[in-house]
């Protein structure tokens, strides 16, 4: 393999493991914020002690996310230099911004968060996991601005040899950036919802402490049923704007070849890739693809056959995880609505094969999440930033296939060591259980009833 | 023109706030198995940077992204040289961050010795590995219009190596006199006691540092145009000598203030040598990486500078305020998670 490949599969190896943590950090903060909230309001310790379990568990994936971001940072520079001088004027912004504007912010408080129960007052402590959740989520709207301007780049110019940026309003007000932005946080909440149901799933199946968990079930059902909706909603802008912005990458996520008028959209498709065509194709609605993309059912969709051969994106890869991740959102949907009903008419203890669904469906979001990057990421090849600058024009021009190779066996053993250890001390600390009830630092004064 | 200026002089505010503050950090965590001598010390030696340690971290954190959107040029070339160098840091900034948030989540003994050899390799690599980068960052990287011709080994000459003894040195004089502030009996007396020891190894090292970098590099080239600029290393040596003399005493905050104040002014004295170059070539001049020619476009700066005036100065405050919340002495040994 040349440099370029692999400095591509290392980016992909380390983002796609960055990402396994950061979904649940955006979505479980929240939850805890509110949970501790919860407490303050109604002096019910229930809500204390199910913040710091649930927080407990957001730490143990928290510290992954954060010794897997530095790697990111750090490889722009090191695998992708001729990308960073190339872009570097308008993309280094957003990045740098992130640093000043949110991991200083989320990285200060979660410190005091979690060694200052005794330090300062409970309004405060609140407070710090607010600010905390408040600048992970800020810190994905700087980060997915800077994505969505290499998926769409906006405001700037060629000159002097590089893209230079002329309108920084336009590079914040992309509407790319920002319905990825929408997406991937509502994907994150949706995880952190199955996350904590299917936890939840495993003690209520073994009958144990059910009402903390049965509390938390109903929390996380109606924060996962109105994720996934909104979710569902936002994916289906974010895919018409993909159908204006990036039309090759389109086709290759509905694998339509030829240029249609109205065209259909077909429930099962198998796409030929050698022979340019679909294989099979059945379930049509009539309309339904143009209506999706552009909202109007007579609308063109340019096939993949009008794009030269070097300019299409890796068709099957892009197809099979576009339907994979639609087909599970809708399913999260199904889940979370059943969820809602089931604990609001607390039958949850009485329904043992839907708890047993949810334990299983804990991973789902997670690989739905990890679809969504192949689709966004492998569709937009050969481009690393959309009509500008060709992947392969992009990697380091010293940097040896040697170097690559030894860099990209390190991460994956430390990577592959930390999973386990990670997924060890998850299982360890979510079996265990919340604290007992009198052991509780930090519970609010007034109103208490323990 | 001023906005590169701007620019080259926060680039230096950001990495001299950044050693001062996880400086502190690394030197604890080389020193831990050391002074600590059982597990209820160690805990507390854990407890002491565990609040701090990441909102330190991400100073280096801007210092990298601030690089990136000032001088992506730079940016770009740097890490893409030092490749090898920068995935050993990666590794063991990896290993430091795990090793202080997993020891204290399962039990068992091997498990924390694990832990415990992560947290010192991952404190004294960084320590080491940064002070190699910026010693030949000083000296200048063998870079002309063909790119670079340099390895790993190449950074590993003595002047770059000299320079990576004294980060670790001055980070294990700066973590022992974080420990003995916030520690408490037989630990503070130990962690008082390693400060003012191995300040003896760090004064003359701090003095070949001084001699020598007039021969391997040309920042004083700088300090012959603009005397003034010798206030620099004057007040970085006064500072050296007053932490002898007040860890002596016993007076820790004001020797911790001391060693903050040497580790800063070290920083900007070899920085202000730099100017205006971020990277100079010592094998043809005419490649170096100036402040000009590797520059964003003075529009991007312009943005940065407006981000930089309103924000930093925020992020300062809030950590100001939550290092004074954490301001008491560590109980000892205290189960936190
Ligand atoms: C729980 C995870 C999850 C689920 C159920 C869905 N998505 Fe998604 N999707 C993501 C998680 C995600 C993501 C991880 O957030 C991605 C990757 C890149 C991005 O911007 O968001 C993404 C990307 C992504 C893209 C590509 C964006 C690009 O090319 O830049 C489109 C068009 C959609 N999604 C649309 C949908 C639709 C119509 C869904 C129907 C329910 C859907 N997604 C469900
Ligand atoms: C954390 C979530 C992300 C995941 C899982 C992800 C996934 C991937 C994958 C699978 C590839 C390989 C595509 C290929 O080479 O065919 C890739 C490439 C890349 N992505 Fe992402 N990505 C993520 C976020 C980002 C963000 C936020 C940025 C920029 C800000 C980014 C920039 C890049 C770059 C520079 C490459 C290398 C060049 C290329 O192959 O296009 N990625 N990513
Ligand atoms: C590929 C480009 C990316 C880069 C350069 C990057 C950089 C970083 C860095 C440096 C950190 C550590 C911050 C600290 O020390 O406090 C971090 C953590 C984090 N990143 Fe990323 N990141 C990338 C992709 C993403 C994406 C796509 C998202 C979200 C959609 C994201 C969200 C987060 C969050 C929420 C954290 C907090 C820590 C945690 O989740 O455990 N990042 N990232």
């Amino acid at each position: 393999m040349d440099a370029v490949a692999l400095s591509r599969l290392q980016f992909a190896v380390t983002s796609m493991f960055h990402f396994i943590f950061v979904p649940l950090t955006l979505g479980l903060s929240i939850m805890v914020a509110w949970m501790e909230s919860r407490h303050l309001r109604t002096g019910d310790v229930l809500y204390l002690r199910m913040a710091k379990f649930w927080g407990k568990l957001f730490l143990i994936n928290f510290a992954l996310g954060i010794v897997t971001g530095i790697t990111m940072e750090f490889q722009f520079g090191m695998n992708w230099a001729e990308y960073s001088k190339y872009v570097g004027d308008v993309f280094g912004a957003p990045l740098a911004i992130e640093a000043t504007v949110a991991f200083f912010l989320e990285s200060t408080f979660i410190g005091l968060w979690v060694f200052g129960w005794e330090k300062v007052s409970p309004k405060v402590h609140a407070l710090s996991i607010w600010l905390v959740a408040i600048a992970t989520n800020l810190s994905a709207l700087w980060i997915l601005l800077a994505n969505g301007w290499m998926q769409h780049p906006v405001g700037y110019v060629l000159r002097n040899n590089r893209a230079e940026m002329v309108d920084f309003t336009a590079v914040l007000t992309n509407p790319y950036g920002w319905l990825k932005f929408l997406h991937t946080t509502l994907s994150g909440y949706v995880v952190a919802a199955f996350f904590v149901m299917g936890i939840s799933a495993w003690h209520l199946l073994r009958k144990s402490r059910t009402g903390f968990f049965k509390r938390s079930f109903r929390m996380a059902a109606w924060f996962g049923l109105a994720s996934s909706l909104l979710l569902f909603i936002v994916g289906d802008f974010h895919a018409a704007e993909v159908a204006k912005t990036q039309p090759a990458k389109f086709a290759a996520m509905e694998s339509v070849w030829q240029t249609e008028k109205g065209a259909p959209y077909n429930l099962v498709v198998i796409p030929d890739v050698a022979k340019e065509r679909n294989a099979v194709k059945a379930l049509r609605v009539p309309g339904m693809l143009s209506f999706l993309a552009y909202h109007d059912p007579d609308a063109t969709i340019k096939g993949l056959t009008e794009f030269p051969k070097d300019l299409r994106p890796p068709v099957l890869a892009t197809f099979l995880s576009f339907r994979a991740m639609i087909i599970l959102g809708l399913f999260f949907i199904v889940l979370s609505f059943a969820a809602v009903i089931i604990s609001k008419k607390d039958r949850l203890e009485a329904s043992p094969r839907f708890l047993k669904l949810m334990l299983f469906a804990l991973p789902l979001p997670y690989i739905a999440g990890q679809l969504g990057w192949v689709v966004a990421e492998v569709g937009r090849q050969p481009w690393i930033v959309y009509d500008v600058l060709k992947t392969s024009d992009a990697v380091s021009r010293t940097v040896s296939p040697m170097q690559v190779w030894v860099s990209l066996i390190g991460f994956t053993l430390i990577y592959g060591l930390l999973a386990v250890v990670d997924i060890y001390l998850l299982a360890k600390t979510a079996r265990k259980g919340p604290e007992p009830e009198l052991s509780v630092v930090g519970a609010v004064q007034t109103g208490q009833e323990v | 023109m001023i906005f590169q200026v701007i620019w080259f002089i926060l680039w230096g505010v950001l990495w001299a706030v950044f050693f001062m503050l996880d400086g502190f950090d690394f030197g604890a965590g080389m020193l831990h198995g050391f002074i600590a001598k059982n597990e209820a010390e160690k805990r507390t030696v854990l407890n002491i940077i565990g609040p701090v340690w990441n909102g330190n971290e991400v100073w280096l954190i801007t210092a990298g992204g601030a690089t990136f959107a000032a001088f992506p040029t730079t940016y770009a070339l740097m890490f893409s040289y030092l490749y090898t160098a920068l995935l050993l840091l990666l590794f063991s900034l990896i290993l430091r961050g795990v090793a202080i948030e997993f020891r204290g989540k399962a039990e068992g003994a091997g498990w924390r010795k694990g832990w415990d050899v992560a947290f010192f390799l991952g404190s004294f690599l960084p320590a080491l590995l940064l002070g190699v980068a910026f010693g030949n960052i000083f000296a200048g990287l063998p870079m002309d219009a063909e790119g670079y011709h340099g390895s790993l080994l190449t950074l590993l000459n003595p002047y770059g190596l000299l320079t990576g003894i004294l980060f670790v040195l001055l980070f294990l004089v700066h973590g022992a006199l974080w420990v003995a502030l916030k520690g408490t009996g037989d630990l503070e007396m130990r962690a008082g006691k390693a400060a003012n020891g191995i300040w003896y190894i760090l004064l003359p090292v701090a003095a070949v540092f001084l001699v020598y970098t007039a021969f391997a590099t040309k920042l004083y080239a700088n300090y012959m145009k603009a005397p003034a600029l010798l206030a620099l290393p004057a007040i970085a040596v006064f500072s050296l000598l007053a932490v002898k003399f007040l860890s002596f005493k016993g007076a820790y905050l004001k020797a911790f203030f001391a060693s903050c104040a040497t580790i800063v002014m070290v920083t900007f004295t070899g920085v202000a040598g730099l100017y205006p170059n971020l990277i100079p070539s010592n094998i043809s001049p005419a490649h170096s990486l100036t402040i000009f020619n590797s520059s964003s476009s003075v529009y991007t700066l312009r943005i940065m500078t407006a981000v930089a005036v309103v924000f930093v100065p925020i992020v300062i405050l809030y950590q100001i305020w939550v290092y004074r919340v954490f301001r008491h002495k560590e109980a000892a040994g205290k189960e936190t998670y």
